[in-house]
């Protein structure tokens, strides 16, 4: 079983079909592609002012950064039968309806490609170093991070 | 020992990164803290609550009992909020 893992940390934008592309290129082995795409979202604001979200600005520990999401890649290809993985992860000013990041898990089947993916977006919420700050038309503020998350993250601990 | 900061940590110090040299009763990542807040206010607003503060040691996370000794960068920041 080959598997194909790209990781990258970028300021651009990107094209998600163009990833699902890159990743299922030339292979007939992949049954199936789990896509979480996260969007920056203008409607409502995450710190609570009620003012709408204008812009959000990402920022990352580099070199922790791609560590931790490594790891995490390393660990999801262990527990699960996946034929490739990418994932992009977007810095600096993000404007509502812009990504800012998408997990791909390939794999033979459905059920591992849809379990790696929460997986790891659950991991990479609560250990991966990036910080998110908010503007809106009345100023900006970290968001601050949700217990949920934590939670989310723990259910995957293995006792 | 080189200390960097991120986020409202980073903001509230007023610097990215520095060179510290703790005295040696300065054991663990929590002892590190607590010497650190005593540095000035900037220091003292930004570990106000300590227990919220994550910290990694060369890149990897550690818990404020872990030994700081050997290490080359310490790192402080707030809960994380990527994804």
């Amino acid at each position: 079983m080959t598997s194909n893992v790209t990781i990258r940390i970028q300021d651009a934008d990107f094209d998600v079909a163009r990833e699902i592309a890159a990743l299922t290129a030339s292979r007939t082995d992949i049954g199936a592609v789990v896509t979480f795409s996260g969007i920056c979202r203008g409607q409502e604001n995450l710190s609570g002012s009620g003012d709408a979200t204008t812009a959000l600005t990402l920022e990352h520990y580099p070199g922790m950064a791609e560590a931790e999401i490594a790891r995490h890649a390393e660990e999801a290809m262990t527990r699960w039968p996946l034929t490739g993985l990418t994932i992009v992860h977007r810095v600096g000013r993000i404007l509502p309806g812009e990504n800012i990041m998408v997990v791909l898990t390939a794999s033979a089947h459905r059920q591992a490609a849809f379990q790696a993916a929460e997986f790891l977006m659950d991991y990479l919420k609560a250990h991966a170093p990036f910080w998110k700050r908010e503007e809106t038309a009345g100023g900006s503020n970290w968001i601050a991070a949700k217990t949920d998350d934590d939670d989310a993250a723990a259910r995957w601990d293995k006792n | 020992m080189k200390v960097v900061y991120f986020a409202w940590v980073r903001e509230r110090i007023g610097k990215s990164e520095e060179t510290v040299e703790p005295p040696a009763a300065v054991r663990t990542v929590g002892d590190l803290i607590g010497w650190l807040s005593t540095r000035g206010d900037e220091y003292a607003y930004a570990f106000e609550t300590p227990k919220v503060i994550r910290a990694a040691i060369d890149h990897t996370h550690v818990r404020p009992d872990t030994v700081i000794a050997g290490a080359r960068e310490i790192a402080f920041f707030p809960p994380m909020t990527g994804g």
